[in-house]
Protein backbone atom coordinates (compact mmCIF):
# COMPACT_ATOMS: atom_id res chain seq x y z
CA UNK A 1 0.00 0.00 0.00
CA UNK A 2 1.54 3.51 -0.77
CA UNK A 3 1.23 6.32 1.18
CA UNK A 4 -1.49 7.96 0.77
CA UNK A 5 -3.73 10.71 2.23
CA UNK A 6 -4.45 9.38 5.18
CA UNK A 7 -1.45 8.32 6.10
CA UNK A 8 -0.28 11.92 6.64
CA UNK A 9 -3.78 12.89 8.72
CA UNK A 10 -3.23 9.78 11.14
CA UNK A 11 0.85 11.73 11.53
CA UNK A 12 -0.97 14.74 12.15
CA UNK A 13 -3.31 13.51 14.89
CA UNK A 14 -0.43 11.74 16.71
CA UNK A 15 1.57 14.70 17.08
CA UNK A 16 -1.54 16.35 17.98
CA UNK A 17 -2.57 14.21 20.93
CA UNK A 18 1.14 14.06 22.46
CA UNK A 19 1.52 17.68 21.91
CA UNK A 20 -2.19 17.95 23.68
CA UNK A 21 -1.41 15.61 26.47
CA UNK A 22 2.21 17.33 27.54
CA UNK A 23 0.04 20.85 27.47
CA UNK A 24 -2.35 19.52 29.44
CA UNK A 25 -0.06 17.79 31.79
CA UNK A 26 3.33 19.84 32.28
CA UNK A 27 3.92 22.13 34.81
CA UNK A 28 6.64 24.24 33.44
CA UNK A 29 5.18 26.78 31.46
CA UNK A 30 8.43 26.62 28.83
CA UNK A 31 7.54 23.10 28.14
CA UNK A 32 3.48 23.98 27.65
CA UNK A 33 4.77 26.70 24.91
CA UNK A 34 6.70 23.80 23.73
CA UNK A 35 3.53 21.34 23.27
CA UNK A 36 2.03 24.10 21.61
CA UNK A 37 4.26 24.08 19.17
CA UNK A 38 4.05 20.52 18.35
CA UNK A 39 0.67 21.00 17.79
CA UNK A 40 0.42 23.47 15.59
CA UNK A 41 2.97 21.52 13.08
CA UNK A 42 0.73 18.78 13.61
CA UNK A 43 -2.21 21.01 11.88
CA UNK A 44 0.54 22.60 9.32
CA UNK A 45 1.25 18.72 7.90
CA UNK A 46 -2.49 18.11 7.73
CA UNK A 47 -2.79 21.56 6.10
CA UNK A 48 -0.39 20.77 3.16
CA UNK A 49 -1.42 16.92 3.11
CA UNK A 50 -4.78 17.99 2.30
CA UNK A 51 -3.56 20.83 -0.26
CA UNK A 52 -1.04 18.28 -1.53
CA UNK A 53 -3.91 15.75 -2.16
CA UNK A 54 -6.61 17.42 -2.96
CA UNK A 55 -6.72 21.12 -4.55
CA UNK A 56 -2.65 19.83 -5.79
CA UNK A 57 -3.23 23.26 -8.41
CA UNK A 58 -4.48 25.75 -5.73
CA UNK A 59 -2.09 25.91 -3.11
CA UNK A 60 -4.53 27.32 -0.82
CA UNK A 61 -3.53 24.82 2.08
CA UNK A 62 0.03 26.24 1.63
CA UNK A 63 -0.50 29.52 2.34
CA UNK A 64 -3.29 28.86 5.42
CA UNK A 65 0.11 26.93 6.94
CA UNK A 66 2.44 30.20 6.16
CA UNK A 67 -0.15 32.17 8.52
CA UNK A 68 -0.63 29.25 10.63
CA UNK A 69 3.81 29.80 10.63
CA UNK A 70 3.69 33.47 11.11
CA UNK A 71 1.18 33.26 14.09
CA UNK A 72 3.15 30.85 15.89
CA UNK A 73 5.83 32.96 15.66
CA UNK A 74 4.19 35.84 17.37
CA UNK A 75 2.99 33.73 19.62
CA UNK A 76 6.48 32.29 20.95
CA UNK A 77 7.65 35.60 20.90
CA UNK A 78 5.10 37.13 23.83
CA UNK A 79 4.57 33.78 25.23
CA UNK A 80 8.33 33.36 26.13
CA UNK A 81 8.12 37.51 27.01
CA UNK A 82 5.11 37.13 29.44
CA UNK A 83 7.02 34.09 31.14
CA UNK A 84 10.44 35.78 31.19
CA UNK A 85 8.76 38.67 32.96
CA UNK A 86 6.51 35.93 35.45
CA UNK A 87 9.92 34.46 36.44
CA UNK A 88 11.63 37.97 37.10
CA UNK A 89 8.58 38.90 39.63
CA UNK A 90 7.48 35.57 41.36
CA UNK A 91 10.83 33.74 40.72
CA UNK A 92 9.23 30.69 39.22
CA UNK A 93 7.55 29.43 36.12
CA UNK A 94 5.83 26.52 37.35
CA UNK A 95 2.21 26.74 35.98
CA UNK A 96 0.60 25.61 39.08
CA UNK A 97 2.51 27.90 41.04
CA UNK A 98 0.94 30.87 39.19
CA UNK A 99 -1.93 31.33 40.69
CA UNK A 100 -2.12 35.37 41.24
CA UNK A 101 -5.68 35.75 39.63
CA UNK A 102 -7.24 32.63 41.41
CA UNK A 103 -9.82 33.01 44.20
CA UNK B 1 9.05 3.99 -3.25
CA UNK B 2 11.92 5.71 -2.21
CA UNK B 3 9.01 8.40 -1.30
CA UNK B 4 7.59 5.39 0.69
CA UNK B 5 10.63 5.20 2.78
CA UNK B 6 11.08 8.64 3.39
CA UNK B 7 7.62 8.75 4.76
CA UNK B 8 8.44 6.18 7.48
CA UNK B 9 11.43 7.29 8.22
CA UNK B 10 10.74 10.81 8.76
CA UNK B 11 7.55 9.85 10.56
CA UNK B 12 8.88 7.31 13.51
CA UNK B 13 11.43 9.85 13.81
CA UNK B 14 9.24 12.97 14.17
CA UNK B 15 6.49 11.00 16.42
CA UNK B 16 9.61 9.47 19.05
CA UNK B 17 11.12 13.25 18.94
CA UNK B 18 7.10 14.86 20.38
CA UNK B 19 7.12 11.49 23.04
CA UNK B 20 10.39 12.51 23.83
CA UNK B 21 9.73 16.48 24.32
CA UNK B 22 6.92 14.97 26.80
CA UNK B 23 8.39 12.24 28.02
CA UNK B 24 12.14 13.76 28.97
CA UNK B 25 12.67 14.89 32.56
CA UNK B 26 15.44 17.58 31.42
CA UNK B 27 13.85 20.67 29.97
CA UNK B 28 17.13 21.33 27.78
CA UNK B 29 17.13 17.84 25.99
CA UNK B 30 13.32 17.97 25.52
CA UNK B 31 14.23 21.47 24.05
CA UNK B 32 16.60 20.07 21.79
CA UNK B 33 14.52 16.72 20.64
CA UNK B 34 11.95 19.58 19.90
CA UNK B 35 14.27 21.01 17.28
CA UNK B 36 14.83 17.28 15.67
CA UNK B 37 10.42 17.08 15.54
CA UNK B 38 10.42 20.36 13.81
CA UNK B 39 13.12 18.91 10.96
CA UNK B 40 11.50 15.93 10.08
CA UNK B 41 8.68 17.98 9.82
CA UNK B 42 10.41 20.28 7.62
CA UNK B 43 11.11 16.74 5.69
CA UNK B 44 7.66 15.76 5.48
CA UNK B 45 6.93 19.09 3.66
CA UNK B 46 9.70 18.50 1.17
CA UNK B 47 8.00 15.09 0.47
CA UNK B 48 4.89 16.20 0.19
CA UNK B 49 6.46 18.79 -2.62
CA UNK B 50 6.02 21.46 -0.58
CA UNK B 51 9.41 22.97 -0.86
CA UNK B 52 9.14 26.83 -0.02
CA UNK B 53 7.00 25.66 2.95
CA UNK B 54 10.38 23.00 3.89
CA UNK B 55 12.69 26.19 3.68
CA UNK B 56 10.48 28.41 6.03
CA UNK B 57 9.85 25.79 8.57
CA UNK B 58 13.86 25.19 8.52
CA UNK B 59 14.07 29.05 8.64
CA UNK B 60 11.46 30.01 11.42
CA UNK B 61 11.04 27.09 13.53
CA UNK B 62 14.97 26.00 13.83
CA UNK B 63 16.28 29.09 13.57
CA UNK B 64 14.19 31.14 15.31
CA UNK B 65 11.40 29.56 18.13
CA UNK B 66 13.91 27.29 18.98
CA UNK B 67 17.00 29.52 19.72
CA UNK B 68 14.10 31.36 21.52
CA UNK B 69 12.83 28.41 23.65
CA UNK B 70 16.44 27.56 24.12
CA UNK B 71 16.92 31.09 25.58
CA UNK B 72 14.10 31.61 27.64
CA UNK B 73 15.44 28.29 29.37
CA UNK B 74 18.75 29.48 30.07
CA UNK B 75 17.07 32.97 31.67
CA UNK B 76 14.96 31.28 33.91
CA UNK B 77 17.31 28.17 35.65
CA UNK B 78 14.58 25.85 36.00
CA UNK B 79 16.47 23.20 33.93
CA UNK B 80 17.44 21.04 37.21
CA UNK B 81 14.10 20.64 38.52
CA UNK B 82 13.00 19.13 35.26
CA UNK B 83 9.59 19.20 33.88
CA UNK B 84 7.58 16.88 36.10
CA UNK B 85 3.70 16.18 35.56
CA UNK B 86 0.52 17.35 37.39
CA UNK B 87 -1.84 15.57 38.75
CA UNK B 88 -3.75 15.12 35.81
CA UNK B 89 -1.03 12.95 33.97
CA UNK B 90 -4.21 9.72 33.64
CA UNK B 91 -7.09 12.01 32.84
CA UNK B 92 -5.08 13.55 30.47
CA UNK B 93 -3.73 10.41 28.85
CA UNK B 94 -7.31 9.08 28.70
CA UNK B 95 -8.49 12.34 26.60
CA UNK B 96 -5.43 12.58 24.35
CA UNK B 97 -5.97 8.72 23.34
CA UNK B 98 -9.75 8.93 23.13
CA UNK B 99 -9.19 11.85 20.64
CA UNK B 100 -6.74 10.23 18.94
CA UNK B 101 -8.72 7.37 18.74
CA UNK B 102 -12.08 9.44 17.46
CA UNK B 103 -9.22 10.95 14.69
CA UNK B 104 -8.09 8.12 13.74
CA UNK B 105 -11.72 6.76 13.07
CA UNK B 106 -13.33 9.56 10.89
CA UNK B 107 -10.01 9.98 8.69
CA UNK B 108 -9.95 6.49 7.70
CA UNK B 109 -13.95 6.53 7.21
CA UNK B 110 -14.21 9.46 5.50
CA UNK B 111 -14.19 8.55 1.68
CA UNK B 112 -11.32 11.86 0.28
CA UNK B 113 -12.07 12.78 -3.10
CA UNK B 114 -7.93 12.90 -3.93
CA UNK B 115 -7.14 14.74 -6.97
CA UNK B 116 -4.64 12.52 -9.55
CA UNK B 117 -3.18 16.34 -10.34
CA UNK B 118 0.56 15.96 -10.69
CA UNK B 119 1.70 18.87 -7.14
CA UNK B 120 3.26 21.91 -8.54
CA UNK B 121 6.91 21.73 -8.45
CA UNK B 122 8.63 24.80 -7.43
CA UNK B 123 5.51 25.83 -5.59
CA UNK B 124 7.23 29.58 -4.75
CA UNK B 125 6.30 31.51 -7.98
CA UNK B 126 2.64 30.28 -7.41
CA UNK B 127 2.54 30.87 -3.51
CA UNK B 128 3.77 34.45 -4.12
CA UNK B 129 0.75 34.72 -7.06
CA UNK B 130 -1.61 33.62 -4.55
CA UNK B 131 -0.27 35.70 -1.77
CA UNK B 132 0.15 38.85 -3.54
CA UNK B 133 -1.38 38.83 -6.75
CA UNK B 134 -4.77 39.81 -8.13
CA UNK B 135 -7.71 38.42 -5.81
CA UNK B 136 -4.97 36.84 -3.29
CA UNK B 137 -5.01 36.75 0.32
CA UNK B 138 -3.11 40.39 0.11
CA UNK B 139 -5.30 41.99 3.10
CA UNK B 140 -4.20 38.42 5.19
CA UNK B 141 -0.78 39.53 4.17
CA UNK B 142 -1.25 43.24 5.52
CA UNK B 143 -2.66 42.26 8.79
CA UNK B 144 0.03 39.32 9.46
CA UNK B 145 3.07 42.27 8.95
CA UNK B 146 0.65 44.14 11.79
CA UNK B 147 0.60 41.76 14.06
CA UNK B 148 4.07 40.71 13.67
CA UNK B 149 4.85 44.77 14.46
CA UNK B 150 2.62 44.32 17.64
CA UNK B 151 3.69 40.92 18.75
CA UNK B 152 7.51 42.44 18.70
CA UNK B 153 6.62 45.77 20.27
CA UNK B 154 4.61 43.57 22.73
CA UNK B 155 7.38 41.67 23.81
CA UNK B 156 9.59 44.38 24.43
CA UNK B 157 7.25 46.20 26.93
CA UNK B 158 6.86 42.85 28.36
CA UNK B 159 10.70 42.38 29.28
CA UNK B 160 12.09 45.82 29.88
CA UNK B 161 13.41 47.01 32.95
CA UNK B 162 11.30 49.28 34.76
Amino acid sequence: MSIGLEHYLILSAILFSIGLYGALTKRNAIVILMCIEIMLNAVNIAMVAFSRFITPALLTGQVFAIFIIVVAAAEAAVGLAIIIAIYRSRETIESTKIDLMKW
Amino acid sequence: MGLDIAFWILAVVGVAAALAVVLLRDVFRAALSLVLCFLTVAGIYVILSADFLGVVQVLVYIGGISVLIILAIMLTREVQQGSPSNRLRIPALIVAVIFLGVMAFTLINTPWQISTAPPLTPTTSALANSLLGEGGFILAVEIAATLLLAAILGAIVLVREK
